[in-house]
This record gives C-alpha cells, sequence and structure tokens, in this order.
C-alpha cells in the first residue's frame, strides 16, 4: 500500500460528491419540468421527438400504464437487438462496417447478449474484437447502452414521484421521461466524456484491424474500432459491456493512469447525483444527505477490504517465491490480471466501483482478485446494488430498502410506521419485501441448477488439478458459477471470467457455438432479475402515489439523521448476510481463509 | 396498448438512428478531426512502416526455428524466445502467442490455483535466465534473486497487452541491455526515466516504462539492434 493509494482513494469520494452535489440539483429541475441552461439547445428537439413519437407529454400515467410502456418499448427493443446480432453477416450489412467479415452469434449467445445489453447488466458470453462487426457495435450495442440507462433512470424517477405525490394516482409520463433522460442527462456527459477520452488515446475510428511488424521480425494484429462513443455511454449508463474483451483494461479503452480515474468518476457519477436529486425532490436535502452517507460509508469500507487484500498479494505468489511488498519502483501486491498503469489501488478501487453499481467493466481479473479481494465485489453483488447502484436501479432499490427500514424501526418502537409523511400499510411493504428478495432468488436458484447439473458444469474453467476431474471440487469453480449468476441477476455484468470464457473466445466466427445451459439460464436470470424488481417498484410508487400527507408528530421516526443511517446499514447488511452467507463461505472466503492451493 | 407498441418501434427505429449513427459518426468524426493521433491507436512508424501502436504492448521475442529452419509453430501460434538486446514487456495470456492486439484476454488464473503458482514460477526461471549472461554464468544485475523480482515481471497482464513495465522490472533489465549493447547503464536508466510516464494529475496509477518507445529509442542509440 502507497500514500498515493490511499490519496486516489480519499480525492475520489471528495471529487465524486463535489460533481454529483450540482448534477443532482440539475437532474431534480429536469424532471419537475423548470428551465435549466441546455433548454434553449434541446427545447425544440424536445418537443420535435413528443410529436414524431406521438405522444402527449402532458397525460401523466398510473403506475400500470407507466409498467405498460416501459416493457412494451424494452420487448421492442430486444427484438430489434436480437435481429441485428442474427443479421451481422447479411448481405446488406456494408463491408467497412464488418472488415473483418464476422458471422452471426448463434442462437443461444444471441438470446443472452440481446437479453444482456436490454437489462443494463452487459454480461458477456463473447469476446468484442473478435465476434461484433462495428455495424452491430453501433447501432445495436450501444443504442441499447443509452436506452437500458434510460429505462433504469426513469423508474427511480417515477417512484419518487410516488413517494413525494400529493394527490391522484399519476407517477409521470414514461415517454417524456425517457426522452428528458437522453436529451438533458446522458447526451451532454456523454458527448463531453467520450471526446475527453478520445483526445487521451480511446480509438475513434472505422479503419480495419492494423497489421503491425514489430521490429523483431514479428507481426502483430490490432483490433480498431469506434470506441469512444461506446465507452463514454457504457460507463455514464452503469452498462459495462466493452467494446473490447478485456473491457477497461484494453488501452484502447483505458489507455492511462488519468483516463483510469476520470473513467471511475463517470460510472459513479450519476448513481450518486440521483441520491441529491431524491433529496432535493423530497423538499428535504437531508434525506438524500442521509442516504448517500449510507453508501458513502459501505462503499469506503469495501474500498479499504479490497485494497489491503490485494496489496498484501495472492498465495499462489507466495508459494512461487515472490515478494509481494512495496519495493523502490514497484508497489508490489497481486499483479495477477492488473495493468502496470492503473496499479494496485486504481484496480482495486474501479473494481468496487464497478461492483457496487451495476456497471460490471473491469480494469483487472476478478478471477484473479485474492481471495477476500474476490469476496469483496461478491459482497457487494450481494447487497442487491444498493451502495451506489446503477443509473436508477441503486436509487429505487435502496428506497424499498429504507421503506423496509422505516418498517422495521417502526415495530420496534411500536408506532405505525411512516415516511415522509405517508403511512405505510401492508400493501407497501409486502411489495417491496418481493422486490428486495426477487434479485437474490434468482441468484442463488440459477447457481444451484447451473453447480447441481452436468450441463451447468461444463461452463467451468478452473478445473482442479488436485481434488478429483470434476471441477465443482474448487471453491474457485463454485465462485465462477455462483458469481455468474449473481452478477447477471444484479444486472452487473462483470464476472469471474474464465466461466464459460474459455469455450469461445470466436463466439461470431464459423464454427462457433455457445453453451445453451449458460447462454439461456444467464438470459432468464438477468430479465426476471430486471423487470420484476422494476414492477415491483412502480407498484410501491402507485400505492404511495395516492396517500394522504399527515404533517410530522412528536412520535414520528426520522429519516434524515446518524440514527437512520445506521439502522439502514444494519438492514441492508442483515438482509444480505442471512441469504447469502452460507454461499460465500464456499467460494471466496474459504480461499481468503487458507494458503492453499488446489 | 396499440399506442404503446407504435410509439415504441417509431421511438425504437428513431433512437437506434440519432444514437446508432449519429452519435458515433459525430464523435469518431470530431476525433478523427480534432484527435488524428489518438483516436487513431497512436501509431509509431519506423522509415515509414508501421511498428507498433504505442498504447499495445509487443512480444519483442524472436521466433524459434526449428532444425530444418522453418519457424517453429505451436496451434498456428509462432514460438518465440525473449531478444535480449530488448526490454521484454510482462507476461500476457493471449491466444495465438503473447500480445496478440487482435483478441485481448485475460489469464484468469485464481489466486490459490496450483496452476497459478506454476505459471508464477516459470516465469520467474525465464526471467532468471534472460537476465544472466550466459558465458560467465552470472546475473547481469548483481544480486538479482526470486524475492527480488518485481511482480509485474512474473504476473500476466489483464489485457494481455500491457505497453508498460514498473520502473523496477526495468531497472534490472537495464542491467542485461547495458551488457549486450555496450552502453554505460547510466544512458540506459536516463532513457527509461525518459520514457516513464508519470501518475495522473499527480497521485492517480502507477508509474509505467514504455517498453516499446523505449526499446525504439535504444535502436536509434545504437544504430539498430546491434
Amino acid at each position: 500500500m502507497t500514500f498515493a493509494g490511499w490519496l486516489t482513494i480519499v480525492l475520489f469520494a471528495v471529487i465524486l460528491t463535489a460533481l454529483a452535489l450540482p448534477l443532482g440539483s440539475y437532474m431534480a429541475k429536469v424532471y419537475t419540468g423548470k428551465r435549466v441552461f441546455l433548454s434553449p439547445v434541446f427545447g425544440v428537439p424536445e418537443r420535435f421527438l413528443y410529436r414524431l413519437l406521438r405522444v402527449d407529454p402532458e397525460r401523466g400515467q398510473d403506475w400500470k400504464s407507466y409498467a405498460k410502456s416501459l416493457i412494451i418499448f424494452s420487448l421492442a427493443g430486444w427484438l430489434v437487438l436480437y435481429a441485428i446480432l442474427r443479421t451481422q453477416d447479411a448481405f446488406f450489412v456494408p463491408h467497412a462496417l464488418n472488415p473483418l467479415g464476422y458471422h452471426s452469434p448463434p442462437w443461444n449467445v444471441s438470446f443472452n447478449i440481446a437479453s444482456s445489453f436490454m437489462t443494463n447488466t452487459n454480461w458477456q458470453f463473447y469476446s468484442g474484437e473478435t465476434t461484433m462487426s462495428y455495424l452491430t457495435q453501433m447501432i445495436g450495442l450501444t443504442v441499447q447502452n443509452w436506452l437500458s440507462a434510460g429505462v433504469g433512470i426513469v423508474v427511480a424517477v417515477a417512484l419518487v414521484r410516488g413517494i413525494i405525490g400529493r394527490s391522484g394516482k399519476s407517477i409521470g409520463n414514461f415517454w417524456q421521461d425517457l426522452i428528458r433522460t437522453i436529451l438533458y442527462v446522458l447526451a451532454p456527459l456523454s458527448v463531453i466524456t467520450a471526446i475527453v477520452l478520445a483526445s487521451q488515446g480511446v480509438i475513434a475510428n472505422f479503419t480495419t484491424y492494423l497489421t503491425v511488424h514489430t521490429i523483431t521480425g514479428l507481426t502483430q494484429s490490432i483490433a480498431m474500432g469506434p470506441v469512444a462513443s461506446q465507452h463514454s455511454i457504457m460507463l455514464l449508463g452503469t452498462n459495462g459491456g466493452g467494446f473490447f474483451n478485456t473491457n477497461s483494461a484494453h488501452p484502447f479503452e483505458n489507455p492511462s493512469q488519468f483516463t483510469n480515474f476520470f473513467e471511475m468518476l463517470m460510472v459513479l457519477i450519476i448513481p450518486a447525483a440521483l441520491v441529491f436529486f431524491y433529496g432535493r425532490m423530497t423538499g428535504n436535502r437531508r434525506q438524500g444527505y442521509a442516504i448517500y452517507a449510507t453508501m458513502m460509508v459501505m462503499f469506503l469500507g469495501a474500498v479499504v477490504v479490497a485494497y489491503i487484500a490485494e496489496a498484501h498479494g495472492s498465495p499462489a505468489q507466495h508459494a512461487a517465491g515472490l515478494h509481494t511488498g512495496v519495493i523502490n519502483g514497484s508497489t508490489g501486491g497481486n499483479m495477477e490480471g492488473k495493468e502496470q498503469r492503473f496499479g494496485i489501488a486504481g484496480s482495486a478501487l474501479f473494481d468496487v466501483i464497478t461492483t457496487v453499481t451495476s456497471c460490471g467493466a473491469v480494469n483487472s481479473a476478478i478471477e484473479s482478485f485474492t481471495g477476500i479481494g474476490g469476496a469483496v465485489p461478491f459482497a457487494n453483488l450481494s447487497a442487491s446494488e444498493v451502495i451506489f447502484g446503477g443509473v436508477g436501479t441503486g436509487l429505487y432499490s435502496i428506497l424499498l430498502y429504507v421503506l423496509l427500514a422505516v418498517f422495521i424501526g417502526g415495530l420496534m418502537v411500536g408506532r405505525t410506521p411512516e415516511w415522509l409523511g405517508k403511512k405505510l400499510e401492508a400493501r407497501e411493504i409486502k411489495l417491496a419485501g418481493l422486490g428486495i428478495l426477487i434479485t437474490p432468488l434468482a441468484a442463488l436458484f440459477c447457481t444451484a441448477l447451473a453447480v447441481a447439473s452436468k450441463a451447468g458444469r461444463a461452463s467451468i474453467s478452473e478445473v482442479a488439478t488436485s481434488a478429483g476431474k470434476l471441477g465443482i471440487h474448487t471453491p474457485q469453480a463454485f465462485s465462477e458459477s455462483f458469481y455468474a449468476y449473481l452478477s447477471q441477476a444484479n444486472n452487473n455484468g462483470s464476472a469471474f471470467a474464465g466461466y464459460t470464457g474459455f469455450i469461445q473466445p470466436n463466439a461470431g466466427s464459423l464454427g462457433s457455438h455457445g453453451i445453451s445451459f449458460a447462454d439461456l439460464l444467464g438470459g432468464f436470470d438477468m430479465l426476471l432479475a430486471r423487470y420484476a424488481p422494476i414492477l415491483f417498484a412502480l407498484a410501491v410508487a402507485g400505492a404511495l402515489a395516492g396517500k394522504r400527507v399527515t404533517p410530522a408528530g412528536l412520535g414520528t421516526m426520522r429519516t434524515d439523521n446518524g440514527t437512520f443511517v445506521v439502522l439502514l446499514i444494519g438492514v441492508i447488511i442483515l438482509v444480505g448476510a442471512l441469504t447469502f452467507f452460507p454461499a460465500l463461505l464456499l467460494g471466496p472466503i474459504v480461499q481468503g481463509l487458507t494458503g492453499h492451493l488446489y | 396498448m396499440k399506442n404503446n407498441i407504435v410509439t415504441s418501434i417509431i421511438g425504437i427505429v428513431v433512437f437506434t438512428v440519432l444514437l446508432g449513427i449519429v452519435y458515433p459518426l459525430a464523435i469518431t468524426g470530431v476525433s478523427q478531426v480534432a484527435f488524428p493521433g489518438d483516436s487513431n491507436g497512436q501509431q509509431i512508424h519506423l522509415d515509414g512502416k508501421l511498428v507498433g501502436s504505442k498504447l499495445i504492448g509487443q512480444n519483442f521475442g524472436t521466433p524459434v526455428l526449428e532444425k530444418n529452419g522453418k519457424v517453429k509453430e505451436v496451434k498456428g501460434a509462432v514460438v518465440t524466445e525473449p531478444d535480449s538486446r530488448y526490454f521484454q514487456s510482462r507476461p500476457s495470456a493471449t491466444e495465438g502467442g503473447a500480445d496478440n492486439a487482435a483478441a485481448s484476454t485475460f489469464s484468469n488464473h485464481g489466486p490459490n490455483s496450483v496452476k497459478t503458482k506454476e505459471a508464477d514460477e516459470e516465469n520467474i526461471k525465464a526471467y532468471l535466465e534472460l537476465n544472466m549472461n550466459p558465458t560467465t554464468k552470472s546475473e547481469y544485475d548483481p544480486g538479482l534473486t526470486v524475492a527480488k523480482i518485481p511482480v509485474d515481471a512474473v504476473n500476466s497482464s489483464a489485457s494481455g497487452l500491457d505497453p508498460e513495465i514498473s520502473p523496477a522490472n526495468a531497472w534490472i533489465q537495464a542491467h542485461r541491455i547495458a551488457a549486450v549493447r555496450r552502453l554505460s547503464l547510466a544512458t540506459v536508466d536516463g532513457l527509461i526515466a525518459k520514457y516513464t510516464s508519470g501518475r495522473g494529475l499527480g497521485f492517480s496509477g502507477e508509474e509505467g516504462v514504455n517498453v516499446l518507445e523505449l526499446n525504439l529509442a535504444l535502436d536509434r542509440l545504437t544504430g539498430g539492434a546491434g
């Protein structure tokens, strides 16, 4: 560990907060229809889009109508993406946009990819530069990077409207929210950051792969493509599906020490701003600060553990005789699957950022993290993406936890639970409970199927060398499987990338194939764990929207002070630990507690 | 229901045009005009020929020849041995040979895996061998032992294309380069300092030495690989 490493972590938290505060206020203006400085730019396109899409933005929707629009729009997006994937090698695709002539991914992989990008997961059972044409990356994957992010954000906005709604049933208009999100929030950020990244070495071109003749007489082929445009929205929208196989570890996606810091800010800026947005919307900014404090405490805790664990080094390194301490000119630590320019701190911090949010972009190999270092992303995912979380998903997920915490707090003091002046009743608690439990259920159910069946175990790469033939005998093999379905259920998309990775580095090439079991189970996992919680969140919004507000009395439990922060952290950890602890013990924790090699 | 379907279909088409065609073309166009070097991968040319990208790591090895003079290949990949006249990049797990920039990949070696330990041991052995004078059988860098090898020289990089090595790794290799190329150690260390990238904003990340730039500078200095 180094001073610069710790400084990076501290400065990151400070700069993030400083940037997220104004963005949160800005978003509160956007979603309440107030004039913002970009209104002169986007006012006309906004109205034009309403007319083009035949939408009446003034017509409020109740939660069912809002949900219906959302589901139908998502389904349409899924079908179009699937069609684009399956016609990648069709006659109408210009050669310049598929320079290597890649074939379409097979049906099973395509099913997984379409589900993955539509649900903001961006789990990748394929490798970008050996599978996807430039055209598919642009019109297929980039578009869903935008839309899935937009859909996530509007659900959070709708839930907040329901929570603060004073009368009636309307929780807003889905189309208006989506168009405003894209124009006023995502577009300006995405354009600016894409240009910044391109100026630092993230490539942006349509040339075919380069052929290099090296000075030692070898040839090297270098993948090219329109990376900057896709990379910026993939980070901002907490999507995480890299243009290249190694994602943000690839020098063309993350070229320097500076871009690494910049990209980490890009991932967290919107999720963090949404928390302040919530505070603004409730009319009491302290409500937002309380949630922000909850998230920040858990976030920093995770970073500290990951940094210490990775700086310590791995049992395999020590067994090989390596010295993993800091020496002059090298910071040591577990550098397996890490890039020199990011170092240990820059990799550990990125890893935590990408797993507390539903981003899943990685700048280092999570599979190669030490046992405890690898347990951190597991723990983050087990908290169901409420520590900042994905764009929108993080806020609506933690608000369900807030509801639960208020309820539990109310029970403890023996009063009817109240939240922001509204009485919480059986219906909301049931809906919130279901919304919270569905993701862990999907993750554990799919993992159980995957490790208990031969077809599921076929995806495991970490095959035991000392403990029998079946891969499942090693903790690492279990971790791979568990992480795959946990990550997909949380719509994260990061991976213990050995899982199935070994079988289809060439998913789009002739004769390649996916493992149907993993493709389909993963797709199901992502779809269920994305849309069920969205429906429950919207239903909660609907249930709260019509409730009368009563002024807070003496007996009202406050939700904007330190006591509540502690209660909320307790509830999140309790739910996560009770659900996942036994499974975590079998994988990463076992490895973290032993120096034994398998 | 019907309204939703119509709006959804129009919406997908409109957004695909705006976000999938106009947006990438605009960003790529602006980047090509404003930052032609960066947006095309920071290519390095030597005598008009493309010799690499500053950002992409390379394998500075030479092909191993079979007895019949043919280039040795395993599974279509050329087998190489490190060229001792050049600084060597970090280990890479890409298929089809090290530093295959058409198919980046992690090693995915687990922390408690025997495979990882074996790979580490193999890389340690190769590193010690490379930095040993074959005639005197002594290390170029006196006192080089397993415990002194920096981790980045042994552990494979994330992308498999890491363009940089740690300064410590470069300083050890500098002893070999200086001896093989008949340069003073100070000269080589000076070049290392010149091609070391600093921390971002003064604190982010780690210093790294760009191997390709360093090797090209060496060639310029000695008029070839000499």
